[in-house]
């Protein structure tokens, strides 16, 4: 509550709803029980705000915190841990930090960037996007065993930095019609992904499906 | 029980350097494996299974990837003569630069070295607007760091040398004084530390290597 009063003016948090990347920094702050005020941008006509803050990239998400921008979703989580100490998100130690600091931007990259063409990618592309995501999976399903979590007993950095995987490829899946989770092949991930629902901070912030279907069939 | 470091590096990569100047600079003695890169040891595809690539440091048995990964790390394990930034917020910029530099500035450097006379002038145009950005970080500071050196001068060593060696061959000048008066002045306060002079690939030798790769690549984009 002493580190809230310090530190807890003026947290802004600058995105999109359906943005995996925003709501990663969201579950963070929650989790930390840290006040933010939301923002929500309209991508498709940028504020000047997000303009001000992200001059370099004009992305979200961008957190504000006394004025000042930071940018990157990964590069704001690390921020939020070091200026709120408390319920550190990274691992403690610097060898476990180190491997999740490798895989995050990884797993981002192959997983994330692979899935999100998924629903407009013509069939040739397709192929080749749903063999990324493959891959993917495949990597974290390796790292998850003999493990509840990613970060072992309890939730962790890589399990909050994957979280939004379960319902954006749930999303996914059901436009383009194709079968990640769902396929019989991850019996880790799936187990991973049903621990994780009941988790009631989490849960707050599931971004309703239904929504994120009409929005991925919208822009096909 | 004593620290065994190792560091499986290449003499003319810029990440490699990144990782040996931080080592030096904390005072941590390490030993350093010279890889081959078109013969890569077992070791190093051990230790690194995914990217199959150098830097990769070796702390006690465990092996670590990626350069920016690596000196966080570093500064963790020793936390004497910190690399990075003290401050929160500093250290969330000095990490965004970074990652700026090889995601971005990399790259469209490279596009402007390789470009064909009808795009070059984009290319080079598009590379001085993020070499612009890079170089207003510097405003009022003798280093990225501050005063001293530190994790985004070690970033940036990148620009500051092997930038140089690509003009020799290529005969693009990106960075002139001209248009880059205060990374100009950086670069030749970081010509004058011991440290970083004993890191640096010797120039003649860097200078034929990267014409031989310069060409080779020409070559694979004519075909």
């Amino acid at each position: 509550m002493d580190q809230m009063a310090e530190h807890g003016q003026e947290v802004k948090l600058v995105g999109a709803w359906h943005s995996p990347y925003v709501h990663r920094v969201a579950w963070v702050l929650k989790l930390k029980g840290i006040a933010y005020e939301f923002v929500e941008e309209n991508l498709n006509k940028k504020s000047s705000l997000l303009l001000s803050c992200n001059p370099v990239y004009k992305k979200i998400p961008v957190l504000v915190h006394h004025g000042k921008p930071i940018v990157e979703s990964l590069f704001i989580i690390e921020y939020i841990d070091e200026t709120w100490k408390d319920n550190p998100i990274l691992p403690t130690d610097p060898y476990e930090k180190a491997m999740a600091r490798f895989w995050a931007p990884l797993i981002d990259e192959m997983l994330l960037e692979g899935s999100r063409k998924v629903p407009y990618a013509e069939e040739e592309q397709l192929e080749k996007q749903i063999q990324q995501v493959s891959e993917a999976m495949e990597v974290l399903e390796g790292m998850l065993k003999g493990k509840k979590f990613f970060g072992g007993e309890k939730i962790g950095f890589l399990d909050i930095t994957f979280r939004w995987m379960t319902i954006w490829l749930g999303a996914i899946e059901e436009v383009a019609g194709v079968k990640f989770f769902n396929s019989g092949k991850y019996p880790l991930l799936e187990d991973w992904k049903n621990k994780f629902i009941g988790f009631h901070v989490v849960k707050d912030n599931l971004y309703p499906m239904e929504k994120l279907v009409r929005f991925f069939k919208k822009y096909r | 029980m004593a620290d065994e470091v190792k560091l499986f590096g290449m003499w003319a990569s810029p990440y490699s350097l990144r990782v040996e100047l931080a080592l030096k600079l904390k005072g941590i003695p390490y030993e350093y494996i010279e890889e081959d890169l078109s013969n890569k040891s077992s070791l190093l595809l051990k230790y690194n299974p995914v990217h199959q690539k150098i830097p990769v440091l070796v702390h006690n048995g465990k092996p670590v990837a990626e350069s920016s990964v690596i000196l966080e790390y570093i500064d963790e394990i020793w936390r004497d003569n910190p690399v990075l930034p003290q401050d929160p917020y500093d250290r969330a910029m000095a990490r965004f630069w970074a990652k700026f530099i090889d995601e971005k500035i990399q790259p469209t450097a490279r596009n402007a070295n390789l470009a064909e006379e009808k795009e070059r002038e984009q290319a080079v145009e598009e590379c001085c607007q993020q070499l612009k950005m890079l170089e207003n970080e510097l405003q009022g500071k003798p280093f990225f760091g501050g005063d001293t050196m530190g994790y985004l001068d070690i970033a940036a060593l990148v620009i500051a040398f092997w930038f140089e060696v690509v003009r020799e061959v290529v005969g693009l000048d990106l960075i002139t004084e001209e248009r880059f008066p205060i990374l100009c002045k950086w670069i030749g306060k970081l010509q004058d530390i011991d440290v970083i002079n004993e890191c640096r690939p010797p120039k003649e030798k860097h200078v034929n290597y990267v014409r031989a790769r310069y060409e080779a690549a020409k070559a694979a984009a004519s075909n």
